[in-house]
């Protein structure tokens, strides 16, 4: 744990990190800048699982473990999402969420 | 002394998340998601946890971001500014997100954490051998689907890249 700095402040901390990602996932209107914001969503939820597994049970490592899933699978998810939005620039010439409508079927 | 280095990796993270998700300028916006995720690591550092750094600044601000600046340099010119958001939706988008963190930050703030005194430093060797057990709590199982889960993106990401144009079959 971080001497003289209590759980609450992490915890608000990873909080306001979180609902900046979401207004970003809102406001956004690039394909690419949205998965952006995305990462910062699950990017603030993985050191909530690390600081939470830290603050309250420090002899155990789940928290790591979760938080190491977490990763593998936003670098899965990114590297998915950017093959297909790579594509759909191939498609329609726009990586525009108000262009996207090929993908309807 | 730590006291003062979280407050300013907070700072350096929560002002470099705003601009990210608020430059209009897409470049940009992707080198400050960089600063924002080796923040992060530094937040790792400064609870003893070395590894999820390391796997922090290698994955994230190694692999995801070139990943996001060949996608940028590949779609759109490196000047292009993105369209600018309407007011309107920017104000809901703000009222929402500020409702949604008022009530996380209520209920953190009144929910009693057991917090405990004890500390026990964090072997990399304790996570390894956590992951590849079989026993009670064992993650091997997981472990295992996540690789297999790998292997099926990565087929995947290279079949729908390459993916045929529209135009030659109309």
């Amino acid at each position: 744990m971080i001497a003289g700095i209590s759980i609450y402040d992490i915890l608000t901390l990873t909080s306001i990190l979180f609902f900046i990602g979401v207004y970003g996932f809102f406001t956004r209107e690039n394909l690419i800048t949205v998965l952006m914001s995305v990462e910062l969503i699950l990017n603030a939820s993985a050191v909530n699982f690390v600081l939470i597994n830290t603050y309250l049970y420090p002899d155990l490592l789940q928290g790591a473990v979760f938080s190491i899933f977490i990763i593998a699978l936003a670098a899965a998810e990114t590297a998915l999402a950017i093959a297909i939005i790579i594509n759909l620039y191939k498609l329609i010439y726009s990586v525009e969420v108000k262009d996207t409508e090929t993908m309807k079927y | 002394m730590e006291t003062i280095i979280f407050y300013i990796l907070a700072a350096i993270i929560i002002l470099f998340a705003v601009a990210s998700v608020t430059s209009r300028k897409i470049l940009r916006a992707v080198i400050y998601l960089l600063f924002v995720l080796i923040g992060i690591a530094g937040l790792y550092f400064l609870v003893d946890y070395n590894f999820l750094a390391a796997i922090q600044l290698t994955v994230y601000g190694g692999g995801i971001i070139v990943l996001f600046i060949f996608a940028v340099l590949l779609i759109h010119h490196v000047e292009l500014e993105l369209e600018k958001t309407a007011l309107k939706k920017k104000l809901i988008a703000g009222a929402l997100s500020a409702a949604g963190l008022a009530v996380t930050l209520w209920a953190i703030s009144t929910y009693p954490f057991p917090v405990t005194d004890t500390y026990t430093s964090v072997e990399v060797a304790d996570i390894g051998l956590l992951l590849l057990s079989y026993e009670d709590g064992g993650f091997i199982l997981p472990f295992e689907v996540i690789s297999v889960l790998l292997v099926a993106v990565m087929i995947g990401a290279i079949v729908i890249a390459k993916g045929k144009k529209l135009t030659e079959n109309n």
